[in-house]
Parts: structure tokens; sequence; C-alpha cells
């Protein structure tokens, strides 16, 4: 399916001033996609060009539509010498490769330029003419749709979700290459953004195979990483989760038609089953493969390599289609000339160097990297070794026979959801998590790339047997990540083992999921809540009780995870933020005696996070953590732990007992009064907390049922007695040993230092909430008013005194004082809830910390009474839908229980409508602009009539969130995955290093808007900073920055505004329908 | 434990319009942060000072930045890197561009230059304003001064295109730049009494009657002229026998303020003797009233009947132009008339 790709670069303004003598620039563009450049011709003595060129026409291959960049260059003109270049502008044309999603580019983008920033802007517009090609062996994977969001993306229904999908590719980091030492900064930047821009395609490209493989049409839930590995080179990974998405026919008037002819060139068998052919046809893929010949310009991508170990992610009898093998080739440059015997035994080649990779055991040796894994998993209310409960209790075995049947042909049963369809979600096991630690090593041979996915299967073989120990199939909210420092690697995986329904992920039709679900009864609110382990044979100690709310299963006391809460889960009062946060300070060594240090310490930090978290809980009156993720920092001489979650009382586990505090000396009496002070702190701490978060659980169910409450302690006892295992962890009794887990012991001074810490977490000021999950429980009358921020914080420690206890200190004076910056910052939001806290530690320097915060701050309104009962008009909504899709559908709850109900619209509700269509915040606007300024008033617009003050600049909003609350996304655009590198030889000029950042987290935000806009959008969901890599060199006067950001761009309407057009026409906001008018066309 | 580096940025641009004074009045962080605290903000939020330390310095970065594009406000308008909701960059706007009354006072009328520029100095000192704050008020009057200097059309439009300020303050800088290109002295002693509005009051009218190269030598005559004179005395004083308070010095000092009032128009037409019009004014006409306490009420009917005698002047030809002149030099006393 080779395509077209058309350019028009338009106009441009705001340019810098290339020509000292005359201010002004002789400014051209050069547009350049794969190896094909062309020119505009030099527009003469302007800062605001307007160039309006024909259209530019590229004919190319649909993978290289995916994995190339189109590049944009602005220069200026110089008659003498060589031309200057005044920025660049990178537009991945992937959203206008899939149907449904964007169909132009179009709009101004900033000239970006990796040492200047942003200068000026440029207008261009970009189609893309895709020709249907019957190839079924192609490389591309155009159509398939890629969503960073972790939960089924509005406007689509799950038909099936298909499960894991994952891939890397490796290359040497041109930082790195001896050309590096005679090129420019700006050169070298660019050919990293350049390097990294075609690594993301291709890598998006490959796991958009394996989604068609599997038969999906969409990766949800897609993150993607990069790791600056250094001299061993650079790796870009993502991981996903494949499902078939069918769009949902929406009642909103703005949907626009989706079978424009237009479109039909591009529309892929989207809801159409693939071709089961392309499974059978083994032999003669290869020899189809030989008609692909490549274009020159993969020249570049050409140099590096991938691999694959999710072979079995189809089932393992099916041949496997061998179209992308070829990239497994060893990247030689005669391979581009394109000579048929080569490839043809690369193939064979790759083909045979794939086994090993079944059994999931690749020999060390071949890399000489030394491996350290440890096998910990934090579980219900404890953490336990792995091995214990494999066994699993038979009886329940049987019942989920079923549902093991139709995981166990997956290599890996994991989801990278964090939400999921109502019913899909059975019983939840616990956290499972795999951390390893390992020796980088150049990769001096490209053709053996294998190492690093050989590294990840094994933390995930890891992952896949904690979940069966915790007797799940599944793991979901699964994630991966890792922490470098110089030649060392802490690689981590964590998710939480769960047992789901299997009718997601069987190919079964829609009819056989009616059946299904007429025979069973859908599962209770509190049913995930239920232990899926066998309660005599349990991989750790717990306490288990009987639900507290259907008293017919058993429950554990705790239950930690790392997904969102489940939308029909009974929550009591609201929920908090709640972080543990821990240093260990380490030696400085080389190699392997620091890999072997690490990863000694690494099972304490778990530990200890572990313990924190769990005191922390319990401090706050709760029983359960959401969304949970440990972030483990290695540095040159310490190591960072940062683990964030949700907390929330569940109404279906028990009431947490208090913390009880137990002194070592009994006999010394002062020492006992300090013990009962503290003791009483404590106490006090937790029933002002049950206040603030409105926790008041019915007492009375208790005596009305009785106490079905097995003694567990006793069993407890039994259980640890059974557990053996031969990992060297299991002397490291992570369950609290024989204390009772709610008993600390205060033996030393680190221990009381541990209970003052405690007490030093400060509630937010009133008025304020956080949590770092999708939805704050107990919040739910949102109003649209949303203010997304990045927050960045670096601090130096004195040398002096570097103890674990003040590195402990310090590090939770930084995180308390950003939290309460942000608070302070955002005082005029009151009533106001931070959602999605995401924190994120590195370790730049020896004594540098540095802590970036994303997260959004939504105003709720406090007046009004919760509204947990959905309105009419939305039931009738989802009544519109067939029964069967309502069962199978993700529930539009989210969206709107977060709206302010309706039927009571005060006047406030309408103004809010109307300011935040013209992007102004309701108090912002409120806030009365002075007489004197008039500017804003349409009676300023009218008299002085700025020349363009109706084209300002479209409002896109961000969120980290999946939704926009108050409003319906209509449709998806497509993904943003942007990297950017900015460096400056002039920092105290540009205001030191927070003025550095500052600036180009700015002009960051103002380049995802930019593509956002003008690809037709108004909003950014699910967005994220992955990376912020910050180095500085003050006495040179340097610095440098990598930032990587991704999210969905989308359409979003209004509730109020749809209201409005249905019953009344005009007066809509002149913005607003402008923004529309874009998409409705 | 040292900060090294400490940031907040928002995808909508957070303005804090306190902070944003202290920014425009020029003061330091260090400054700004006591004056916060006074204002009592830390018992009002329970932050620590620390917190404020950190908010003020994020405020500042971006009003720093923020800065180039108020130098040229369609681009705050258009620019991609900070997204701030209308009303918010209105109020950036219309506050960057405002000025402090004590300021203005001092450079009015000067020539906006760089030897002026080195007397901002003294400025700040006499007036008590930052010498930043000075100095952006200042570059503000020249940049405006720069822009439309050479363009054609309404001043106050050109202003409010290029500018994006409200109405009432596009006026504002209309009159400072009208000022400013044609150097009238607002300096000397004896006009210190007059305010920023007394002027601009005045360069507003004069703006908006007078054009430039009308023959005003031509009125000359009714001064030159001694039969004139004397018939329009007459006719004035038959007019306001017994409706006039001060009568009598009025009768005796007519030939004095109309040969005052005559001449000012006849120096308008030579551009160096044009910037000492106030002093004229005031010297000629306002000084000799106020010595004689004349109530304003007097000078209003004075000034009606001696610009509305000359319609009965025969030997005159020159009405029309007359009652430009008069008509704007009416308003202007009226404004101009007080202690």
């Amino acid at each position: 399916m080779p395509g077209k790709l058309k350019v028009k670069i338009v106009a441009g303004r705001h340019l810098p001033v290339m020509d000292r003598a005359s201010d002004l620039t002789d400014a051209f563009v050069e547009v350049k996609f794969g190896n094909t450049t062309f020119k505009t011709d030099v527009y003469l003595k302007s800062l605001n060009p307007q160039w309006n060129s024909e259209w530019f026409k590229f004919e190319v291959d649909d993978e290289d539509l995916q994995d190339e960049p189109l590049q944009i260059t602005v220069l200026d003109h110089d008659t003498y010498s060589a031309n200057d270049a005044i920025g660049k502008v990178y537009i991945d044309i992937d959203p206008l490769l899939y149907s449904e999603a964007a169909t132009v580019i179009s709009g101004w983008f900033p000239i970006y330029d990796t040492i200047h920033g942003i200068r000026g802007e440029i207008n261009v517009v970009v189609k893309v003419d895709l020709f249907n090609d019957l190839n079924r062996f192609r490389q591309s994977s155009c159509g398939v749709k890629f969503f960073c969001t972790t939960s089924i993306p509005k406007c689509y229904r799950a038909v099936i979700i298909h499960g894991f999908v994952e891939e890397l590719v490796v290359n040497e980091d041109p930082e790195y290459q001896w050309i590096d030492r005679i090129r420019t900064p700006r050169a070298s930047n660019e050919a990293r953004q350049r390097l990294i821009s075609l690594m993301s395609g291709e890598l998006q490209r490959k796991i958009g195979l394996k989604v068609l493989e599997m038969r999906g049409n969409a990766v949800v839930g897609y993150l993607q990483c990069f790791d600056l590995e250094g001299e061993s080179g650079l790796v870009v990974r993502a991981i996903g989760t494949a499902c078939t998405l069918d769009k949902l026919s929406s009642p909103a008037a703005f949907l626009p038609a989706c079978n424009s002819p237009s479109k039909e060139m591009k529309e892929i068998p989207f809801n159409e089953d693939p071709n089961p052919n392309t499974h059978s046809s083994g032999p003669s893929t290869p020899l189809k493969n030989q008609t692909y010949s490549f274009s020159p310009s993969k020249s570049y991508s050409r140099q590096s390599s991938s691999s694959d170990t999710d072979l079995s992610l189809t089932p393992k009898t099916a041949p496997y289609p061998q179209g992308p093998r070829i990239y497994l080739c060893p990247s030689s440059p005669s391979l581009s000339c394109g000579s048929l015997h080569l490839k043809k035994s690369c193939l064979l080649l790759s083909e045979s160097s794939l086994t090993p990779h079944h059994s999931s055991l690749v020999s060390p040796v071949l890399r000489k990297s030394v491996s350290f894994s440890e096998e910990l998993f934090l579980a219900a209310s404890g953490m336990g070794s792995g091995s214990a409960g494999k066994e699993g209790g038979p009886f329940k075995a049987l019942l989920r026979q079923q549902t093991q049947s139709a995981l166990e042909q997956r290599e890996f049963p994991f989801f990278t959801l964090t939400a999921f369809p109502p019913g899909f979600l059975v019983h939840v096991g616990g956290v499972v998590s795999a951390r390893s630690v390992k020796l980088l090593d150049r990769i001096h041979n490209p053709d053996e790339p294998e190492t690093r996915d050989a590294w990840w299967a094994e933390i995930r073989q890891e992952i896949k047997s904690h979940a069966k120990a915790l007797g799940c199939h599944a793991v979901v909210g699964y994630s991966e990540s890792t922490s470098i420092c110089e030649e060392v690697c802490i690689l981590s995986a964590s998710g939480t083992a769960a047992v789901l329904n299997p009718r997601f992920l069987q190919d079964g039709t829609v009819e056989g999921c009616l059946e299904q679900r007429l025979e069973e009864n859908l599962p209770t609110r509190c049913g995930f809540c239920h232990i899926p382990y066998d309660e005599l044979n349990m991989p750790f100690p717990a306490h288990l009780t009987y639900c507290y709310n259907c008293r017919k299963q058993k429950v554990p006391d705790v239950l930690f995870t790392t997904i969102d809460l489940p939308t029909d889960a009974t929550v009591i009062g609201k929920g908090c933020l709640i972080q543990a946060r821990l240093c260990r300070l380490k030696k400085k060594a080389q190699a392997e005696a620091n890999a072997t240090a690490i990863s000694n310490l690494l099972p304490f930090m778990e530990y200890e996070v572990h313990t924190q978290l769990m005191n922390k809980l319990k401090l706050k009156g709760m029983n359960a953590l959401f969304g949970l993720r440990i972030q483990i920092t290695v540095g040159e001489n310490m190591l960072m732990g940062l683990a964030s979650a949700t907390g929330v009382y569940l109404a279906a586990l028990p009431t947490p007992g208090g913390i009880q505090i137990a002194g070592k000396t009994p006999n010394d009496g002062s020492y006992e009064q300090h013990i009962s002070h503290m003791q009483k702190k404590i106490n006090d701490t937790i029933a002002k907390n049950k206040e603030l978060y409105e926790i008041n659980p019915p007492e009375i169910s208790e005596e009305i049922i009785g106490s079905p409450i097995p003694e567990p302690r006793q069993r407890s006892r039994l259980l640890r007695s059974q557990s053996e295992s031969s990992d060297e962890v299991t002397e490291l009794d992570l369950s609290h040993g024989k204390k009772d887990a709610f008993v600390l012991e205060i033996d030393d001074t680190d221990a009381m230092e541990d209970v003052h810490s405690l007490l030093t977490d400060v509630p937010p000021p009133s008025g304020f909430y956080s949590c770092n999950t999708e939805i704050m429980p107990g919040i739910n009358n949102w109003t649209s008013e949303i203010q997304m921020f990045t927050s960045v914080r670096v601090i130096r420690l004195s040398s002096l005194n570097l103890t674990n206890q003040a590195l402990n200190k310090n590090f939770n004076d930084l995180c308390e004082n950003l939290l309460k910056s942000l608070y302070f910052k955002l005082r005029s939001m009151i009533p106001c809830c931070l959602c999605h806290v995401n924190f994120t530690v590195s370790l730049p320097e020896d004594e540098l910390i540095q802590v970036t915060v994303t997260a959004v701050a939504i105003t709720f309104d406090k007046n009004q009474a919760l509204q947990t009962t959905k309105t009419p008009v939305e039931k009738s909504l989802q009544r519109a839908s067939t029964d069967n899709e309502e069962l199978l559908q993700f529930p539009l709850e989210l969206c709107s229980d977060s709206l302010p109900s309706h039927p009571f619209p005060p006047a406030k509700e309408h103004l809010e409508s109307a300011s935040s269509n013209s992007g102004i915040p309701a108090a912002q606007r409120a806030m009365t602009v002075e007489k004197a300024s008039p500017v804003g008033d349409g009676n300023f617009r009218n008299r002085s009539a700025p020349p363009c003050a109706n084209s300002t600049v479209g409002v896109v909003k961000m969120t980290p969130l999946s939704f926009i609350p108050g409003a319906k996304i209509t449709k998806y655009l497509g993904i943003i995955n942007m990297f950017f590198i900015r460096e400056t030889t002039s920092l105290r000029e540009e205001g030191g290093v927070s003025g550095f950042l500052h600036a180009f987290i700015a002009e960051v935000f103002a380049m995802v808007r930019a593509h956002v806009a003008a690809l037709g959008g108004n909003a950014v969901v699910s967005y994220i900073m992955k990376q912020c890599v910050f180095m500085e060199n003050p006495n040179k006067n340097q610095a440098q920055c990598l930032i990587n950001v991704s999210g969905d761009a989308v359409v979003f309407v209004r509730e109020s505004d749809l209201e409005v057009v249905s019953s009344q026409q005009p007066t809509t906001n002149c913005q607003s329908s402008c923004t529309e008018g874009e998409v409705t066309t | 434990m040292t900060s090294e580096l400490d940031i907040f940025v928002g995808n909508t641009t957070l303005i804090d319009e306190d902070v944003y004074r202290l920014w425009l009045d020029g003061y330091s962080v260090t400054d700004a942060v006591a004056l916060r605290v006074r204002s009592g903000i830390l018992e009002q939020t329970g932050a620590t000072a620390a917190v404020l330390q950190s908010d003020t310095m994020d405020h500042y970065r971006t009003f720093h930045m923020l800065e180039r594009l108020l130098h040229a406000p369609p681009k705050l308008l258009h620019q991609l890197i900070f997204q701030i909701p209308p009303s918010r960059q209105a109020l950036l706007i219309e506050r960057y561009y405002a000025f402090d009354e004590a300021f203005v006072r001092e450079v009015l009328g000067k020539k906006l230059s760089k030897g002026t520029k080195k007397d901002l100095d003294d400025i700040s000192t006499k007036t008590g304003i930052t010498l930043k704050s000075c100095r952006r008020q200042f570059d503000n009057f020249k940049r405006v001064f720069k822009v439309v200097e050479e363009m054609r059309g309404s001043l106050v439009d050109n202003i409010q295109q290029h500018f994006l300020l409200s109405d009432r303050l596009a006026r504002d800088y209309a009159a400072i730049v009208f000022f400013a290109n044609n150097r009238f002295e607002t300096g000397k002693k004896k006009l210190q009494y007059l305010s920023f509005g007394d002027f601009a009051f005045c360069a507003e009218l004069m703006i908006q009657n007078w054009t430039l190269g009308a023959d005003l030598k031509e009125l000359k005559v009714l001064v030159a002229d001694k039969d004139l004179l004397d018939l329009h005395k007459s006719l004035v004083c038959t007019a306001l026998r017994g409706k006039l308070g001060v009568f009598s010095e009025m009768e005796a000092n007519f030939k004095n303020l109309s040969r005052g009032l005559v001449n000012v128009a006849a120096k308008l037409t030579h551009n160096k003797d044009v910037r000492d019009l106030f002093v004229d004014l005031v010297e000629k006409f306002v000084e000799p009233c106020r010595s004689d306490h004349w109530p304003l009420s007097d000078v209003r009917f004075f000034l009606n009947q001696y610009s509305a005698s000359v319609h009965s002047l025969d030997g005159f030809r020159h009405q029309a132009l007359w009652d430009r002149y008069m008509g704007t030099l009416r308003g202007c006393l009226l404004r101009l008339y007080h202690d």
C-alpha cells in the first residue's frame, strides 16, 4: 500500500532576524522525507514570509510513511556563505495513515532549534493519499490504531482484548559516535532527535504488525520508552495491549461521517477479519518479501536492529509470517542494494536464531553480562516468595480452567490496561513485581540484539510465575521501566495479578458473549476483592475475613494494586495520595561489584518501601492502594525508592486496625512515657484522617451477621511454616515476621525516625485532595476547569551529611515541599483535586536529586450534592446501544459521572461553559479586569478591532487523564509521541538552570499543542512526560535536556455545547465553533 | 540541601496579579517576597516562606519570558509558547503599559532619547519609583512613539492596533506621543500645578481639531488692527456687563488677554515656539486671571463671549479658522484654569 505524501509550505511568522544589517531575513524552506528533498523559493527580506509553495509530492512506501518523520527545515539564504539554519519542524504523519483519525495536518508549527529553542512559526499543510494494495505480506501496519490511554478509548467498544505486545529496537547513540567529536552540538542533537523519531516509527510499525497477526486492529495502553545506555547504545522499547476495537456509533451531531469517499482510499479492513491465510502461507512468505525492495531512504534504519521474543503471542502452531523477520538481518550496507540471495539466507538465519527464545533461556555467557535478579513481589497483605503457592488450590483451578486455556496460549498474559470493561476483572490477587540488575555492555554487534530482549523475557517470566503463585493467570496494569547509572541498569516490571473473565479474550463472537452473559450473573461489586488463591494453601501469610459486602467469599485485610479503582467498586469516603520515600547509601563501585551491591540492597528497599506504604495506609485509616507505582532509581552512590499510590477504604475489606507501638525496653519509665505519647499522636492522626477523608464505615453489619472472621494469626503462622522456597530471598520475611503487621517495634533510633517520618507528612490544605489514579474516589462532580502542569526540582546534597537518615530527610522534605508549593500555586482552583500525580526521581549526578511531577488539577463543585446516579439523558444514551454492547463496552460512567449534573444548572454553570470555550478558567475569568482595560470584552474588540484579534491561537487542553471533565471525546486523532533535545552554551544568559528548563518545558507544551491543533484536535488525553533528562555543567555555562512526551490527540465537545446545539442553534461561542468546524468537515 | 532548580510550568500559564504588580513596580525577588509576606498571605494560605520564594521566582521567570512578547502585544496573541486566556492577555498588556502619574509628569514633552534615559536615575530618586519601573515606562513611551511616529491615520487607532491597549490607555499614549513629538514644555515651575490629565485633555483636543500648517498668522489682525481690537472689546464688554463678577478687571485687562491669546496662535506657526504653548497660556491668561481671582464660571463666560463676538466683526474674514482655534483653546484654558 504505497502512498503519496503531499506537503505545502504556506507561510512563516515571527521569524528571527538573521541579517543584522537589514534586521530582516531571507527565508526559504527545505522539505525532506526519506532521501528526497524539495525547496521553496527564497522569500526576501521578511520576518513573515509568504511562500505559498506548490504541493511537494513524495511517492513512498507505507513502510517509510510509518517510520520516517517529515522534516521541515527553515533556512536563511546567504549568497556568499553557507545558508544558516533557523530551525526545524518534525511532523509525524502516522495519524494520517489510518481511517477515522485525521485527514489532514494543517496549521502553525513552532520552528524549533535545539540550541535556540522556538524561533518563529511556520504554516504547513500535509496530506497523504494511500493506494490500496492487496499484498498481504507487507511490512507496514498502516491502519492499526495506537492509544496511550490505558483503558478502552471512550468512543470505542472492545470486541476482543487480545493481549500483550512488545518490541524493542537497538541502535548506537549518535552522541557517542566518533563523529560526534567533530560535529556541532546542533548536528549531534538533530541526529539524535531524528534517530529516535525513526526508531519510534519503526517500533510502532512492528508492534502494529504483531497486532495484525493477532487479528487485532488497535493497541491500547501503548507505552514507549527509550533507554539511554550511553556508550552501550540506545534502546527504544514499547509495550501495549492488542485489541479489536469497534467504533461506537455516537448520537453526537458532531461526529463526522466516516465514509466520505476520500477516506475510502485508506480504509483498512478494520472490523472485518484479516484473511486467515496470512497465517498459513508460511513458505511463500519470504519469497513474496523479495518483491518488497527497500527504498534507499531506509539506510538509516538499516543500522538499527531489533529482536522479538513474543513468538508465542500467536498460537505456537501457527507459522509466524515472515514479514518483519527481515529486520533481524545483519545490518550490512550491502543489504540496501537488495540482493536476493543475501536476504534469503538472512531470513533463514534469523529464523533459526530465534528458537532459543521459546525456552526463554538465553545463555548469559554470550553477552558476558552478570545478572542478578531478585524475585520479589508484593502481595495482598505482605510479601512472600513466589514459589510457595505454585500448586494452587485444585478446586479453584478447576473453576478457572476455561479462562486458563484462553490465556495459556500466550507466553505473557499481560495487559497494560488499568481500567476495564465491566465484568472483565474477576479477582485481583495483589501486586507482582520483579527487578533485575544488569551490566550494560556495548552492543558491538547489532546482529545480536537479543540480549535486551532476553533480559525482559526473563523478568516477564518471573512476573508470570509470581502471578501464578497468587492463583492468577493474568497480570493487569502491567508496566516496565529502567533506571540506568553508568554501566548498571535496573530493569523493573510490575503489575497486578488477576483472574479475568475469558469471554473478552477469545475470538468468540458477540453472540457467544451474549449467551454466556445470560448464563452467569454479573460479578458483584466486591468480586474483584475476593481472593483468587486457595485459602488453605496461601502463597503468603494473610489475614482473611469474609467479604464485608457479600459475606460469601474471603477477602484479604489489605489490597495493593497497580490498576485504577474499578468504577463499580464501593468505596467509603475519599481517597488520598500515599507515598513511601526512601534513600539508601551505597559505596561507589565498579562493574560487577557495583551490581552485586545494588542487588543486595534491593530487597531491603522493597521491604522498607512496603512497610512505609502499609503504615501510611493504616495511618490514613484506609485498606487498599490503587495505582501503586514503585520506582527504584540508581545513582553513583545511592539508591532511591519512591512509591506512589492512591489509598482508599474499600467497603468490602475489613476496617484496618490501628498502629501499635511497642518499646523494646519496657522497664524504662520515661521511655514508656515517650512511647505512649507517640502512640497517642498516632491514634489522633488516624482519627483526624478518618474525619478528613470521611471514612465512616457502617459498623452495624458486623453485629448482625456475627463474626465470621477466622483466627487469622493462627492461620498465618501455620502457613508460614508451610512456605518453603529455594529462592535466595526467602530468608527475607517480607510479611513482617512473627509480629502483628500493625505493631511497630521501636528498638533503636532508626525506628524512632521511621515513626517520626510517618507523622511528618502534612495533609493537603483544606479544599485540596490528591490521588495518582484517574479518578478520585468520592469526588465525581467535576467542573470543567483543568490545569495540567509539570514541576521539576533539583536539590544539591551537601556531601558532609550523607547518612541514610539525613538523605531520607532531605528526600522527604523535597517531596513534601514540592507538594506544598503545588497546593499554594493552585490555591485559586480550590476546591480542587490533583489527579494522576506522577512523581519521577532521577539522580543526574553524585549529589543531585531530581524530582519531576506531572499532574492535573481539576476543580469540583463542593456545593453540589454528589451525583452517583446518571441523568436520564445519559441513561438513554447507553440504552441506545444494544444490550450486549452495553455489557461489553466500557462504562461511560467515568465521563458522565464526572459531569456536573445538568438538571440543576445554576447560572454559574452557564458562565462556566461559556468561559471554557474561550479557554478562560472560570475563576480567572471571574476576576474583573480593571475598568481601564476592557481588552477582554467585546467592547474593545469592536472598537479597536486589532487585525487578528479573532484569530488568536485556539486552546488545546492537556491532561494525563483519559477523559476531560464535562466533555465528550468524539474522535481520536492519533498518538502524539515527541522527543526533543535542548542544549545551551549560555546558561547564565538564559536565566540559569531554572530559566533554561522552564523555557524548554513551556516550548515542549507548545509543540505538543501545535501538533494537536494541526491535526484538528483540541486536547491531548493520557498525556505523559516519560523522560526528562537534565544535565548541567555550570562551570562551562552549559546545560542539556532531553524530554520525551506522549499522549492521544482528541477532539472533545463540551456536554453543555451538545445540549445547546440540540436545543438552540445560535449563540455558540465563536472560538469553539471554529475548532469544531475544522473537525466536522 | 539547596535547591538548584525549581520550576513550575502549567499548560495554561499561571499569572498572579499581585506578583505581576510587584514585578512591574520593579521590585527584586527578595523585596517582592518580603512584601508578600507583609500582605499576610502566609497566614491566609498556611504556606511557608520557602514556598513563597519559589512561587515568586516562578512568576518572575514567566514575566521575564513574557516581556519580550509584551514589547509587541500582537505577538502575545499569536505566540504558541504560553497558553493564556484572552482576558489575562489583556490584563498583562494593559498593566505592562500602564504608567505612574508621577513618572509621566517628569518626562512629558521631553525628547524620548538616550539623554533623557540617563536622567531616569534622578527621576527615580525624585519620585520614589524604582529605576527598573522607570526604565520600563520610559521604554514603553519610546517604543510606542517609534512605532506610530511615521504612521498615517488616527493616532489613537494606530496605537490601539499595534499595542492592543484599552481606549483610555491608548488616548493617554496618544497624548504622550503628541507631547514628545511637539516637545511641549511641561516642566517649568509655573506648570507644576498641572496634572498629566490636564495635559492629556489638551492634547486630545489639539489632536482632534488642529492640523499643522493652518495659517494662524491671519488671526494676528485681531490685535494688530487697533480698530478691530477696540470693537472686539466693546462687543465683549457690552455682552458681559452685569454678568461677570470680575467685569472691571476683565475690562481693564481685555487687551492684554486678547493679545496673549492671539499671539499664542501666531507662535504656533513656528515650530520652535510651539513648545512654549503651555507656558504662554499659563503666563498670558491663566495667571493674570487667577491673580484677579476670576471664578471659573467667569472665565467660561468670558471665553465664550470672546470667541463668539468675533463673528460680529465685519472686517474679519477668517471666522472658520478662528472658531477652530478658539474652540480648542477655550477647552484647554478651562481645563488648565485651576489651582
